[in-house]
This record gives C-alpha cells, structure tokens and sequence, in this order.
C-alpha cells in the first residue's frame, strides 16, 4: 500500500470536500439544493479550518 | 399546530428497503445504484471509497472492540462500528491484512478518523437509500 503523507491542512482539506459532498447528497431533496448545501457545508469547514487554527495560534501565544 | 399536520408514516414492509440497505452497506452508493439513482450513487461511492483508501494510505489503524473504564469502551465500540459501516471496504482491508496497529503521529491519527468517518458517511448513505427505497424521499 502506498504511503501518504499530508500537511494538517491538505488533510483538513480532503476530509471536508468528501464530507461535503456526502452530506450534500443525503440531505437535500433535489439537484440545486444538493448543490448549494454541498458547497455551503464545504465553506463553512473551511471557514471554521481557518478560524480554528488561527485561534490555536493566537491563543498558544 | 405544526404536529398536527405531520403525519406518521407506517414503516415500509422489510423486502421494499432491506436489499437496498445490505447493498449501500456492502459497497458504498450500491443502494442507490440498486433504486436507479446512479449520479447520486456514484457520488457516493466516490467519496467514500476515496475517503477509506486516503485513509489507508495514511496508514490509519483500525478500532478493536475493548472493555476497561466508560472512555475506552466507548471510543473503541464506536470506533469499530464505525469502521464496520465501510462494508466490503473494511472486510478487504482486514482480510487481506492491510490494517495496521496504531501509530503515534498527526498523519497516522488523521488516517484514523478518516476510516471511521468513511464508515459514518456510508451510514448517512444507507439511511438515505432507506427513505428513498420506502417511498419517503425522491
């Protein structure tokens, strides 16, 4: 099995497009909403990646 | 008022859902392929099998059920159904004997949540494949 080694970010990153893409399809009842559920999920992932971290860097001091 | 006008759904009769189910269990999206919804199934089975083998990759280990205090019977219980839920996935990977024991390091532990939450996300695709089968949902 090859090996892979990723940054937090970068597997921060995957494990929300996947989860997004899940959650866009099991949730919604039709195509457009699918979609803007999928990628308003995969924002607000991001969004909390980016204020978590900043918040872990400011708060380590 | 709004419980008044909800209304309760008699369960569908076994046979209607049940080989949708056990096939979204076995492969990932297969319920859905099963119920003709082959966009959505695809979707599916791209996700989840990409997120198990990302995990693999990052040689991730996978959950053994143990006893001892509340935490560690809680975390490894749930950690092995959750691994479980990848179906044909999970029984691959330990068949073939490509798990791996668990590793110190933040790549290894991301691999780990990867393969359970591959499992949890084949879970929401089962429900699904469950609504759409009885009826309840398109």
């Amino acid at each position: 099995m090859p090996k892979m080694n990723l940054s937090h970010f970068e597997a921060a990153f995957l494990f929300a497009l996947f989860t997004s893409v899940v959650l866009g399809v099991v949730t919604k009842k039709n195509d457009r909403d699918r979609l803007h559920y999928g990628i308003y999920t995969f924002v607000c992932f991001v969004v909390a990646l980016f204020g978590i971290g900043w918040a872990m860097y400011l708060g380590h001091g | 008022m709004a419980k008044e006008n909800e209304q309760k759904q008699p369960m569908a009769p076994i046979g209607a859902w049940a080989p949708a189910v056990a096939l979204g269990w076995l492969i990932p999206g297969g319920g859905h392929f099963l119920l003709k919804r082959h966009g959505r199934g695809a979707l599916l089975l791209a996700s989840v099998a990409s997120m198990f083998v990302c995990g693999l990759m990052m040689q991730g280990a996978m959950f053994q059920p143990q006893s001892g205090d509340l935490l560690t019977t809680l975390i490894n219980t749930g950690g092995f159904v959750g691994d479980l839920c990848s179906g044909l996935l999970y029984l691959l990977t330990v068949w073939f004997g490509y798990n791996v024991p668990d590793m110190p390091g933040h790549v290894h532990d991301y691999g780990t949540k990867f393969l359970v939450t591959a499992g949890l996300l084949n879970l929401l695709a089962m429900v699904d494949a469950y609504e759409i089968a009885s009826g309840r949902k398109d």
